[in-house]
């Protein structure tokens, strides 16, 4: 008798702070980001404001051979794009979402977000992505295009740093280099001949 | 003279030979006579770091600040490494080796890279590992890789064999050494199933404009010939308040490598453990590492 009154008051309990407990999850899954500094879009100097130049432009959407931005070689689901699926063609300095929404180059992840949900969803928790700062305080975002170029999004191969002095080769240390890497100066050693 | 005289001035006699009496300045008595890290009060703390800093400065020429900040309340340090990403650049290695003040000759790393080919038996036998991989570019096609550095156990062998307790885990999980301590037996060497742990074999050699000032007495301040160093998670930047990141983390050109607080449930070290397929090293060993390995892909 005793064991029934109390479950029923456990089951009362329940039903009453269970809403509460789901909106407290809701909360906490916002998809708000600006708790943290991103990092500022990287452009060509010179290039923007892009309306410098497009303002007078009539937009063109034909997929052709670029005559002037020689230099982007789109390799990111081309098939499926052209520069204004990204790119808005009435205001040149913002970016377009698929359903016409308007973004900056500065909050570019939303675009980003719209097909790589998963990495998107990595990165605003810290997974993907590289932050620099404090692990306990402030944190600065890598925005995505600041590791992706976002016309061609994987990586380049780079240089590798120099390997480890095998035992063998202990004095064939000859001096150390500093070189920066990133804004951060590294020491890397010179190896007498070519280790073996 | 009875037995018991006898031996009483034999061995003042033989200690005052064995003491450095020639350059017997207060700092060597000092050193000499230093206590156990773990057993000092604050002012006896700051004594000894104060006499480091003037014999730094006396051998360096340069003003080094040695901080002896303790654990942070509520803080257990974990890592994640997302092999996912990792190109095997090396850039940590070297990110490391300059914030920690290793040795540049005799070379000490505390971080090595493995690098593997897909598809060959891999993570119980790192010994198939290629250590010196030199290519042009990396990733190489058809490899992959894997950083290995001290990964800070909560049951660690190394503390277990140390004879002179030269080296404790912290509160706040970090695995130090006390270089003052260590006598270069190499037990713990030995013990290191991860091969994390460093002998200085000869005098460690800096440049000097190459030498991190700030540093601390459990991290990366100047090492002893002959006494046993490794990663300390970069004790000197995390306990700041608010801490920095390790060098490692903040030099990964990929963003693979994780770093924050285990008793925190926001952070992302815990979000990765808990959505994240995750592995930890030679896990049968039960050394329980607070270094998550994880695929993000």
């Amino acid at each position: 008798m005793n064991n029934k009154l109390i479950y029923c008051l456990m089951f009362c309990l329940t039903a009453f702070f269970l809403p509460l407990y789901a909106e407290a999850l809701d909360n906490s899954t916002t998809d708000d980001i600006p708790k943290y500094v991103t990092t500022k879009p990287e452009f060509t100097e010179g290039l923007f404001p892009c309306s410098s130049c497009h303002a007078s432009m009539e937009p063109n959407r034909q997929r052709r051979e670029l005559g002037f931005h020689t230099e982007i070689q789109l390799n990111h689901a081309q098939k499926q794009r052209w520069c204004l699926d990204c790119h808005d063609s009435s205001n040149r300095d913002m970016l377009k979402l698929a359903n016409g929404d308007l973004v900056s180059f500065e909050t570019s992840y939303n675009l980003c977000g719209q097909c790589h949900g998963n990495v998107f969803r990595d990165w605003k928790t810290g997974i993907h992505g590289k932050r620099v700062g404090y692990w306990n305080g402030d944190k600065t975002y890598y925005l995505c295009v600041n590791c992706h170029s976002p016309h061609s999004p994987r990586f380049k191969a780079v240089k590798p740093m120099p390997e480890p002095a095998k035992p063998q080769d202990v004095n064939k240390v000859q001096s150390t280099s500093l070189v920066e890497v990133g804004g951060t100066k590294l020491s890397i050693p010179q190896y007498k001949g070519r280790i073996k | 003279m009875n037995r018991r005289g006898f031996l009483k001035s034999a061995a003042l006699g033989v200690g005052g030979i064995l003491l450095p009496a020639k350059d017997s300045d207060a700092s060597v008595w000092e050193a000499f006579f230093q206590k156990h890290f773990r057993e000092m009060n604050d002012k006896e703390k700051k004594d000894v770091v104060a006499r480091l800093e003037i014999e730094y400065m006396q051998k360096y020429k340069k003003r080094i600040t040695v901080k002896s900040t303790p654990a942070l309340p509520n803080v257990l340090y974990g890592y994640g490494l997302d092999l996912s990403r990792c190109i095997g650049c090396r850039r940590c290695v070297y990110a490391c080796v300059t914030e920690n003040n290793q040795s540049r000759k005799p070379q000490i790393h505390y971080i090595t890279v493995l690098q593997f080919k897909q598809g060959e038996k891999w993570v119980s036998d790192l010994e198939e590992a290629k250590k010196y991989y030199n290519a042009e570019e990396v990733p190489e096609a058809g490899h992959f890789y894997m950083p290995v550095q001290c990964q800070q156990c909560e049951r660690p062998p190394c503390v277990k064999v140390c004879p002179t307790q030269a080296t404790w885990k912290e509160p706040d999980g970090i695995v130090v050494v006390d270089y003052n301590w260590c006598i270069g037996c190499r037990y713990c060497m030995a013990a290191c199933p991860y091969g994390a742990r460093k002998f200085n074999w000869g005098e460690p050699e800096i440049p000097l404009d190459e030498i991190n000032t700030e540093t601390h007495y459990l991290g990366n301040r100047p090492r002893l010939r002959g006494a046993v160093e490794k990663c300390t998670f970069c004790v000197q930047r995390v306990r700041e308040n608010p801490g920095r990141y390790p060098a490692c983390v903040e030099i990964c050109p990929v963003g693979a490598r994780k770093f924050g607080n285990l008793l925190d449930p926001n952070s992302e070290i815990r979000t990765l453990i808990e959505t994240k397929r995750v592995f930890r090293l030679k896990e049968e060993l039960n050394t329980q590492p607070k270094f998550y390995y994880f695929f993000s892909l």
